[in-house]
């Protein structure tokens, strides 16, 4: 037995995934040397100083390292065995949180322990993670044979999103949306992933594109109508794959289109609203009439998908208006570039936008940034770290960072296709949504094109809790994948 | 199987997915980095200096526009510590008239992350403070000796009259708090601290203004950058002109002078405060430049608490100024009518016995109030407390609410910090301390003569006479009466009327007029003005009772009302009265008659510190 386990260790580090192993320590020492450079104080420069946040990094860099040694070391099944009891406590932990943690700047998120604070919402995502793949490896589990593996995928998600959600850390908790695209590759409709892109994408152009006015409505409104009108005839053509009726929807469309700009040269003004309506309301009873000879579920779902959208538009402004509290309008105004508030909302990114846009191409070098070491940039050290890279290393260096992180998750997308059982395929797809969300949305708010929400960079952003969080994330993968092997049971 | 297969494509979406975003992001980043020169030209600071220019804070006028705080010119010397080279310390030592040491105490504490959080080597550090004009005269001649060295042009204030620093307070500078909280501040900016330079600072702080001027590579500044049209002027702040009188306010803090205590007066038809004075007090200019720290620290040490807004923040048991809001509530509850008589042998006696001093029995409600007698207010009390076929619990709520209607138990909302908000005791109260034990009016019967629990502020005080002098309503006090360029807060403009019918406060008034002719308020008897008065004599457990005496003044259409509270000084007519008359006398007819000079005399020159029961001397 003791021989066995010895060999299995062996033959453990003989098959672990060393490309992405490479990636993940580039990734870690180019945080450890971010960090030193915004903390990087002129005359008091001891990188090992435990009070300066470098020294504070390295000893969590040290210890995550440790950590992943010791996951390496532990049996794979463990992972899979507990995943259930792992995900429990982990969501009592999240609870005991919003009633323990102290408010810091509004946020009941971080648990206190003398000199160091650890945020549980962190260490949720591993849980959530192993928990999915364990329901997902469940015997002759398929998430589109029954309704009612939706919900128990949807509950495991949603547990951990409303308990952070309650701690106050919004960011935190749409992490966990991301996963999304775990139930997109296990079998989800692509509609579904579709919608949400829509979805997003209108909300964009109808809130950012308020004026001009086009055929007395709203640029973005009008944008908006013209996607849903080329999405549906997109539809019928290569989700319906009904040319006929396609061409007759495309010819109507544009038909149509010339005869309002026509009537708009000699002069006749028709309301775009009602113009929209009325090409979308024949566009639709043409397909109802015409599609009796066909499949009928892919047109109802194209027709839907149209009606809705239209009142998903109408109800954007309902939403951004009445929904959603003042400052989350004027985060997304900021992104979106609407409103330029230089000293509140757009303070942050305006500063970040300043310090990466000087780096130029090459940087001002190591330790050379003057706009991060002069404090203007806010959070420069945690989520606004990579404005230090932009500065001091320029396009070089910042777009090296992003293809090393999109390698990383290349390489996982390929780790977890390798998988034998769903278990590890699960896992290593959520590692790869988390990975994604918070790639997409760190960097996309540092450079000003995402909304400000407050979720650190993997392996970068100064912060225990985040360091460990993705290293545990990774290093659990790892030791899966490097079982793949000697799974012959 | 061959359904899984299908599924496994889908990796290519979300691969693809993220490489589009990927390449957006690097697109992104390439206009933002090479493409556009904007942010570069940004971020140019090595070569600038951006000085900070500070606006000219807000003057401050009373309200007969007599100019009581100002500025004057301060200067500090300011270091870029990146920039600063190698220089003669010697030369600077000599310039500065300082010593080498003090010098280098100066600079640790520069540097001390405790002192200075804000402590950057790239921006901008204060050296030292509050150099004197000569001492400027000579560094500024010599300034390109020294590298990385500027001088920063402030304003400190100054102070036209030793008196009223509880009103005005004061400046300092902001704390690592501060500048957490407002990021209008950076490290080493000055804020108001305490009265309404405090409640204030956002009016009289103005907007900063900036300069960018170039500086060489040995940190040298060259003058403007582009003549200058990048530059932002500062904007002043705004002017105030407070309600107060200062010369009564003057006049108030001589008459407390070695006493502890406080005085309260308001315009009653406005509930503008035309005297808030805490004593003792301190004078404001001791809190202004290099000696500020010290002198800070030696008042925060102070047995006599100078600092502590008695006005505002002083909590006294308030005493017989307390019965006329029990005659108010008596009367509007029914308890009593204005011909309602109670017995008075020498006090209240039903099982328990509240003294009283001699006068006629029995007795109605304004000759009580007249004679200030126990008794009557004690059996009104009882008799709405232990009414039949109501619940204690029930009656004492509704006199609470009454209470609360008329401004105490809560703070009144006056323009400056920290007020205190008294204590009324509610039901819950006193279920809680008799351990859910029965209680009746007797067991809680002090609280009719203003002793026992309850607690007021002699603002609260005043406030309750300027109510009765209004016949039934008052404005929130206030101490700003315009504010530059805009209005004061709405607030103060509102007329708030407690729930009890008109004519009883006449009843109220009459009975105050009655004690000044003949009973309690004799020596408020000012010739030619009809005052009103209450005295109110407050035992207390810090030794001998305090003095206290609310008063409003002309009985019709009334200018004043006034709370007087002296700690320590024995019964309400010995000092209350007097000081309250001088008062009202002083503001009515600007001066004091003849006849009354000794009385003046006399209260200038007591002491009542004494017998405070504070050891140190």
């Amino acid at each position: 037995m003791g021989s066995n386990r010895t060999e299995a260790n062996v033959s453990v580090f003989r098959s672990l995934d060393w490309f992405t192993i490479i990636l993940y320590i580039l990734l870690v020492s180019a945080g450890a040397v971010s960090i030193y450079a915004a903390s990087y104080d002129f005359d008091n420069a001891s990188m090992f100083d435990f009070a300066e946040f470098s020294g504070k990094q390295f000893l969590w860099i040290g210890l995550s390292l440790f950590i992943g040694c010791i996951i390496l070391l532990l049996d794979y099944r463990i992972y899979e065995a507990y995943a259930y009891p792992i995900y429990g406590v982990v969501i009592l932990i999240l609870i005991a949180t919003i009633f323990l943690a102290p408010d810091i700047k509004g946020s009941r998120s971080w648990l206190v322990f003398g000199p160091i604070s650890l945020q549980p919402a962190e260490f949720g995502k591993f849980a959530t993670a192993l928990a999915l793949a364990k329901l997902f490896d469940s015997y002759n589990f398929a998430l589109n044979t029954k309704i009612s593996n939706y919900f128990r995928a949807l509950i495991i998600i949603f547990l951990p999103i409303c308990l952070i959600l309650l701690q106050r850390e919004t960011g935190s908790a749409l992490v966990y949306t991301s996963l999304i695209f775990v139930l997109y590759r296990e079998g989800m409709s692509g509609l579904v992933l579709f919608s949400v892109f829509c979805a997003v994408l209108y909300f964009v152009v109808a809130v950012k594109f308020t004026t001009p006015l086009v055929m007395g409505i709203p640029a973005g409104e009008f944008s908006v109508f013209v996607i849903i009108l080329v999405i549906y005839a997109a539809m019928l053509l290569l989700y319906c794959r009904d040319f006929i009726i396609a061409r007759n929807v495309i010819i109507g469309f544009i038909a149509s289109g010339l005869l309002a700009a026509l009537l708009w040269v000699c002069g006749l003004h028709i309301n775009g609203l009602v113009f929209f309506l009325v090409v979308l309301g024949l566009a639709i009873a043409y397909t109802l009439l015409a599609m009796f000879h066909h499949r009928i579920e892919k047109f109802l779902v194209t027709v839907a998908f149209a009606v809705v959208s239209v009142l998903f538009l109408f109800s954007v402004n309902y939403v951004f208006g009445n929904v959603l509290e003042p400052h989350q309008q004027l985060r997304i105004k900021v992104a979106l570039g609407i409103e330029e508030d230089l000293r509140g909302a757009g303070y942050n990114v305006n500063q970040s936008k300043i310090a990466i846009g000087s780096g130029g191409l090459t940087g001002k070098g190591f330790l050379n940034g003057t706009q991060t070491k002069l404090k203007y940039v806010p959070e420069q050290h945690t989520d606004f770290i990579f404005c230090t890279i932009g500065e001091e290393e320029g396009f070089a260096g910042s777009a090296t960072v992003l293809v090393l992180f999109l390698a990383l998750i290349l390489r996982l997308i390929h780790i977890a296709e390798r998988q034998r059982k769903p278990f590890g395929r699960v896992y290593s797809y959520c590692v790869v949504s988390f990975l994604i969300f918070h790639l997409c949305i760190n960097i996309g708010m540092v450079i000003g094109l995402c909304p400000v929400i407050g979720i650190p960079l993997p392996f970068f952003s100064y912060g225990g809790s985040a360091l460990w969080g993705f290293t545990i994330l990774l290093f659990i993968l790892l030791r899966i994948d490097a079982s793949r092997k000697e799974r012959r049971d | 199987m061959s359904k899984d297969y299908k599924l496994a494509k889908r990796r290519y979406v979300i691969g693809g997915f993220i490489c589009l975003i990927v390449v957006i992001y690097l697109f992104r980043l390439f206009s933002l980095q090479v493409g556009d020169d904007k942010y570069k030209e940004n971020a140019e600071s090595n070569a600038f200096l951006r000085r900070v220019i500070y606006p000219a804070r807000g003057l401050i006028y009373d309200r007969e526009g007599r100019l009581i705080v100002f500025n004057q010119p301060a200067y500090d010397v300011m270091i870029i510590p990146k920039d600063v080279g190698n220089f003669d310390t010697v030369a600077l030592c000599n310039t500065l008239n300082i010593t080498k040491e003090q010098l280098q105490e100066k600079w640790t504490e520069m540097k001390n992350p405790k002192k200075n959080p804000g402590y950057s080597a790239y921006t901008p550090q204060k050296l030292i403070s509050h150099l004197s004009p000569e001492d400027y005269g000579r560094l500024q001649e010599k300034l390109y000796l020294f590298p990385g060295f500027f001088i920063q042009t402030r304003t400190v204030r100054q102070y036209n009259y030793a008196a009223g620093s509880n009103i005005l307070g004061n400046i300092r500078e902001v704390s690592a708090t501060d500048v957490e909280r407002d990021r209008y501040y950076r490290s080493g900016d000055y804020t108001g601290d305490l009265g309404v330079e405090k409640s204030y600072e956002k009016h009289l702080r103005g907007v900063k203004g900036v300069e960018i001027l170039m500086k060489d590579a040995y940190g040298r500044i060259k003058g403007k950058y582009e003549n200058g049209i990048h530059d932002v002027a500062p904007l002043s702040g705004r002017n105030l002109t407070l309600s107060i009188d200062m010369e009564l306010q003057e006049y108030g803090e001589r008459l407390m002078a070695n006493k502890i205590g406080a005085i309260v007066a308001i315009e009653p038809s406005t509930g503008e405060i035309l005297a808030l004075v805490s004593s003792p007090n301190y004078d404001p200019s001791l809190l202004v430049g290099k000696e500020r720290g010290k002198n800070y620290a030696d008042l925060v040490r102070n047995p006599y608490k100078p600092l502590y807004d008695r006005a505002l923040q002083g909590a006294y048991p308030p005493g017989s100024t307390f019965k006329p809001t029990q005659g108010l509530i008596f009367l509007q509850e029914g308890i009593v009518t204005t011909s309602t008589q109670y017995p008075c042998y020498h006090g209240y006696i039903n099982r328990i016995r509240v003294g009283c001093h001699g006068h006629g029995s029995p007795i109605a409600i304004k000759p009580a109030l007249q004679t200030s007698c126990n008794a009557y207010f004690c059996w009104g009390l009882k008799n709405m407390i232990d009414k039949r076929g109501t619940k204690p619990y029930d009656q004492l709520t509704k006199w609470k609410d009454y209470l609360v209607e008329m401004g105490y138990g809560y703070r009144l909302g006056v323009d400056l910090p920290s007020e205190s908000r008294g204590f009324i005791p509610n039901s819950d109260y006193y279920s809680n301390s008799f351990r859910g034990s029965k209680w009746s009016a007797n067991s809680i019967i002090s609280i009719a003569i203003g002793q026992g629990e309850v607690l007021a502020t002699p603002l609260q005080i005043a406030n309750l006479c300027a109510t009765i002098a209004n016949r039934g309503h008052f404005y929130t006090p206030h101490i700003v009466k315009a504010v530059a360029d805009t209005v004061i807060d709405g607030k103060y403009r509102e007329k708030h009327a407690p729930s009890i019918k008109k004519e009883y406060y006449e009843v109220v008034a009459e009975g105050m007029r009655m004690a000044v002719l003949g009973g309690t308020c004799r020596t408020a008897n000012l010739p030619g003005i009809e005052v009103c008065g209450k005295t109110g004599t407050a035992q207390n457990p810090h030794g001998k009772d305090h003095s206290a005496f609310m008063g409003f003044a002309p009985y019709h259409n009334p200018k004043i009302a006034i709370a007087v509270y002296v700690e320590n000084a024995g019964f309400g007519a010995t000092f209350g009265v007097p000081i309250g008359s001088l008062m009202m006398e002083k503001y009515l007819t600007g001066k004091i008659s003849e006849t009354r000079k000794g009385l003046e005399e006399r209260m200038f020159n007591s002491n009542t510190i004494i017998s405070s029961g504070v050891k140190s001397h």
